[in-house]
């Protein structure tokens, strides 16, 4: 019981602080693609693969206590920050989740750009197509992102190399 | 004269409470309606176990699929038709995406997906690209208009204008569910001016915008989200059925995995108990399967499941108690093992249950770039995000409000109020 809501504490715990909704979805989606066991289910938006009920389990965590938010004005729109409380941290005290490798991938990955793990979560979405196709998905829904070859070719970089860290 | 444009000798109209009347012009709209794929849909419930709450929603896909095309076909017949930003030849995609979108949902859908990790999303990808009586007929149009119709569904079309039509926070889908699940339960909630929203809908770019002469009556639609959210579909009578029902699923898989013999053979299920569920397997799937299956298992030797069904076909519900884990976790282990102590296994008979396990949409204006918000169109040609010229929107989209039950079977404990550990288990949980 409250499993799937500790286990979000415990990614969050692990990584230190997560700046922005947007960075946590990507997280969370990349970290499930890599198998780490989060039950939340993604499905693509506009702007790539999402999760409503992970943003309802933030806001629970949010409420109870467990996980802490700070929202900054940025003008046009609000950025929000998200790191553990103490009372998270007694609650995962008491709920040990064992991932062992949770921590070095997203490690990896918070220190990556929204912008990029937009790039590596949309490549990871259609890992059922051949890698050609995958880059011409990418490049027909991602038009106004301008990926260019490099960046493509460090995505799928970036993905096997957390797909050997996610095996240890 | 192509297969994509032949119409009917005469229009056909479904007649349908919320809409009125569903008009069917097109042939290949009328063909994929009598598809064995999408009849399916009449043997599943719109609304799960809602029925146990509101005995009036027995409603079924079927109705909510011909409501949504109704409302594109509205869209992009009367409302966009003629404007410079819309393309004419997306209307046949449109109104197939529109009435296909739903096509993949199983009986009881939130409960046996969870259970058995699947999504319904899955297989409407799988139907309309499969050898099934739906890709034959989407496949008359041209050879790769399966594969366009799946991909606006799964929102991974190139054509985000025709994706936003069936998926957005202010889309075609939504506006018929609120409007047809308000009707079936009887509650007052659901209704908006639904008229008005749709003259007042502008293709713009990839995203339909809502002109600003508009906003009251988006502003009443996402009050009306809101409310059914927390007054019809997060009901705790229903939310307690729906428990039931996925405990039902759990302990008859888990039963399988141990070698448990049934009485009954539950041939329908052996496919998935065995994570081997092909496409013909799951079309077999429909509400009244499963509702066979639990008629029978009321039968069996194993008390657990005997009971649950019984429960379930009876409406001898869970009980529940306000629970705010916060505060009540270390409670909530405590409970767990005096259910351990009275013979009552906390697994089937001791259940959490959270707002984010029935993850719905209220309306999000959200960060930058983390979903598309609802944008409206001001006089002088700017677009600009809902919440941020509405009082009413930002009022309710900025509170968050989440909510979680203790689920347990007070029947049962209430039988042996004798038992030292029934004694403390009513002590910590009234």
């Amino acid at each position: 019981m409250l499993k799937d809501h500790a286990k979000i504490i415990h990614a969050v715990a692990v990584s230190g602080e997560v700046v922005g909704r947007k960075k946590l979805q990507k997280m969370i989606y990349i970290a499930k693609k890599m198998n780490f066991p989060f039950q939340e289910r993604f499905q693509f938006h506009f702007y790539g693969p999402y999760s409503e009920e992970l943003t309802l389990r933030v806001e629970e965590l949010c409420n109870m206590g467990f996980l802490n938010e700070a929202k900054e004005d940025k003008g046009n729109y609000f950025q929000y920050r998200y790191s553990l409380t103490d009372s998270g941290k007694e609650f995962l005290g008491l709920n040990s989740i064992e991932m062992p490798s949770l921590q070095d991938c997203l490690g990896d990955i918070n220190g990556q750009s929204a912008r990029f793990l937009e790039l590596v979560s949309t490549i990871l979405y259609f890992d059922n197509l051949p890698e050609t196709e995958v880059i011409e998905k990418v490049h027909t829904l991602k038009k106004s992102q301008r990926y260019t070859d490099e960046e493509m070719a460090q995505a799928f970089g970036f993905i096997n190399g957390l797909q050997q860290k996610a095996k240890h | 004269m192509g297969y994509s444009t032949e119409k009917l000798s005469e229009e056909k109209v479904f007649k349908d409470p919320v809409h009125r009347y569903i008009h069917v012009r097109d042939r290949l709209i009328w063909d994929l309606i009598g598809t064995k794929e999408f009849q399916r849909l009449r043997r599943i419930k719109q609304l799960g176990t809602t029925y146990l709450t509101f005995h009036g929603a027995e409603h079924s896909r079927f109705n909510h699929s011909l409501g949504v095309y109704e409302i594109v076909r509205r869209i992009v017949d009367i409302a966009f038709e003629g404007r410079p930003e819309w393309n004419e030849e997306k209307r046949l995609l449109s109104l197939c995406a529109a009435l296909l979108h739903d096509l993949g949902h199983g009986p009881f859908s939130h409960s046996f997906e969870k259970v058995f990790d699947l999504d319904h999303e899955d297989f409407t990808q799988a139907i309309i690209l499969g050898d099934t009586e739906v890709n034959e007929v989407l496949s008359r149009v041209e050879q790769d208009f399966p594969k366009r119709v799946a991909e606006v569904i799964a929102k991974t079309s190139e054509d985000k204008l025709v994706v936003s039509l069936i998926s957005s926070q202010i889309d075609a889908d939504r506006m018929d569910y609120l409007q047809r699940d308000a009707y079936f339960t009887g509650v007052s909630y659901g209704h908006f001016d639904m008229e008005r929203i749709l003259r007042v809908m502008r293709p713009k770019e990839d995203q339909v915008v809502i002109k600003q002469s508009g906003m009251h009556a988006v502003e009443d639609y996402i009050m009306s989200r809101y409310q059914m959210y927390w007054q019809v579909y997060f009901h705790p009578v229903t939310r307690s059925a729906e428990v039931i029902l996925t405990k039902i699923l759990h302990r008859a898989k888990d039963l399988y995995q141990n070698n448990y013999s049934f009485k009954y053979n539950p041939l329908h299920f052996y496919s998935l108990f065995k994570d081997q569920l092909t496409l013909e397997d799951y079309l077999k799937l429909d509400e009244a399967v499963f509702l066979y299956y639990f008629q029978m298992w009321q039968e069996e030797e194993d008390q657990i499941l005997r009971d649950l069904c019984t429960r379930f076909l009876n409406r001898n519900l869970f009980k529940y108690a306000e629970f705010d884990p916060a505060k009540e976790y270390k409670k909530l282990a405590e409970l767990s093992a005096l259910f351990v102590k009275a013979e009552i296994d906390p697994e089937y008979y001791l259940v959490v249950d959270s707002s984010s396990d029935l993850p719905y949409d209220f309306y999000r204006p959200g960060e930058e770039e983390e979903r598309l918000p609802i944008h409206l169109l001001l006089k002088n040609g700017e677009v600009r995000e809902l919440s941020r010229e509405s009082e009413i929107v930002d009022a309710i989209s900025g509170k968050r409000r989440t909510d979680h039950k203790l689920y347990y079977p007070a029947d049962l404990l209430e039988k042996s109020p004798e038992n030292p550990y029934v004694k403390q288990i009513l002590a910590l949980l009234i």
